[in-house]
């Protein structure tokens, strides 16, 4: 393995952990009813939510090949489907790869 | 140790109909070829997933490693994306502490803190009595990062095969997935405004300040979501 690469792993990984500890650490003193734990799962949902549409809209990797018109209809098509299908999670998994994969070789 | 029953349990997580399988697996698939085209190997593409087991950060360690960023810029840029793991960390460990169970269990269990895993466990965690939901975590967590191991693997052998529409069509799938989840998830007045007002400002942030918007986003909905469940309730 090469060095670079090791280091540049065991970077991200600690920098990962970090979170996940502190996160953990914390929680010993947070009851689940209390206030403040109410307050973080907002927070939490929050995050989730802004990373997501941050994906969709500003992606990185690969999708950002994709135009955000095609990327659009292809998230609100799997929303319908999601919907339609009384709240399946496979379904639009799938029909999102299916016609992001589609819409993008045509467009 | 930890309670078998339990554990296969929440290992078994994965195969119900509504599982993060099939989202994880491509996603991975995707980072897999990523890191061919890094230039990793199969053993430092395993390694990475197994030791990180979270998409952006990896991402993010990608996209500096191309531009010769040094460690620690890696380092804080990672910390920066991945900060929402703490959030994530405290708003759902509380459900599993027990006074009965060895705190190493919740320092090494939170290490699968990631939100396939995390959003299985808060769909199930009342189904599971609170002295066992540390082992069903275990198993929840040992199991999608197994996924995520076998995704890498086959993104690693395979993206040589697939063409680029291919690797587009599952680089969706994975933010699809994800939030048909939280819409599913949205049952109460303060989740559903959290992830409303999540997913609106995210991207406007974005505008003014990539590296904190995400963090930036989940503060300010969430705690607007949070006063205005409170306001609601009281």
């Amino acid at each position: 393995m090469s060095a670079n690469i090791v280091y540049a792993i065991l970077v991200t990984s600690l920098a990962t952990f970090l979170s996940r500890f502190l996160g953990t650490i914390t929680s010993e003193s947070i009851k689940e009813t209390s206030q403040l734990f109410k307050w973080f799962n907002c927070l939490a949902y929050a995050t989730l939510a802004a990373l997501i549409a941050r994906t969709i809209i500003f992606p990185a990797g690969v999708l950002i090949d994709a135009s955000y018109a095609s990327r659009l209809v292809v998230v609100l098509l799997s929303l319908f489907v999601f919907f339609i299908s009384k709240k399946n999670f496979v379904y639009p998994t799938i029909f999102s790869a299916i016609s992001m994969g589609i819409l993008n070789s045509y467009f | 140790m930890v309670n078998k029953s339990f554990f296969l349990k929440g290992y078994r997580s994965i195969f119900t109909y509504d599982s993060p399988a099939i989202a994880l697996t491509c996603c991975f698939v995707a980072i897999g070829a990523l890191f061919k085209n890094l230039g990793f190997n199969i053993q430092e593409s395993i390694f990475s997933t197994v030791l990180t087991y979270a998409l952006p950060g990896s991402l993010v360690m990608a996209e500096s490693m191309l531009i010769g960023a040094s460690l620690l810029n890696i380092f804080l840029a990672v910390w920066i994306v991945n900060a929402r793991l703490y959030p994530m960390a405290v708003s759902l460990f509380p459900l599993m502490m027990h006074k009965s169970q060895p705190k190493w269990k919740y320092y090494f269990s939170c290490h699968f803190i990631a939100v396939s895993a995390w959003l299985i466990m808060k769909s199930n965690y009342k189904k599971i009595p609170k002295e066992y939901r540390i082992d069903y975590w275990i198993g929840i967590g040992s199991a999608t990062l197994s996924v995520s191991v076998v995704g890498t693997f086959i993104g690693f052998y395979f993206s040589e095969y697939m063409n680029k529409d291919m690797m587009i069509g599952l680089a969706i799938l994975n933010p699809v997935y994800f939030l048909c989840m939280l819409i599913g998830a949205s049952k109460t007045v303060q989740v559903t405004l959290s992830v409303l007002l999540g997913i609106i400002l995210g991207p406007i942030i974005y505008l003014f300040s990539p590296e904190w918007s995400i963090l930036l986003a989940g503060v300010i909905g969430g705690t607007i979501a949070y006063l205005v469940g409170e306001y609601n309730v009281s």
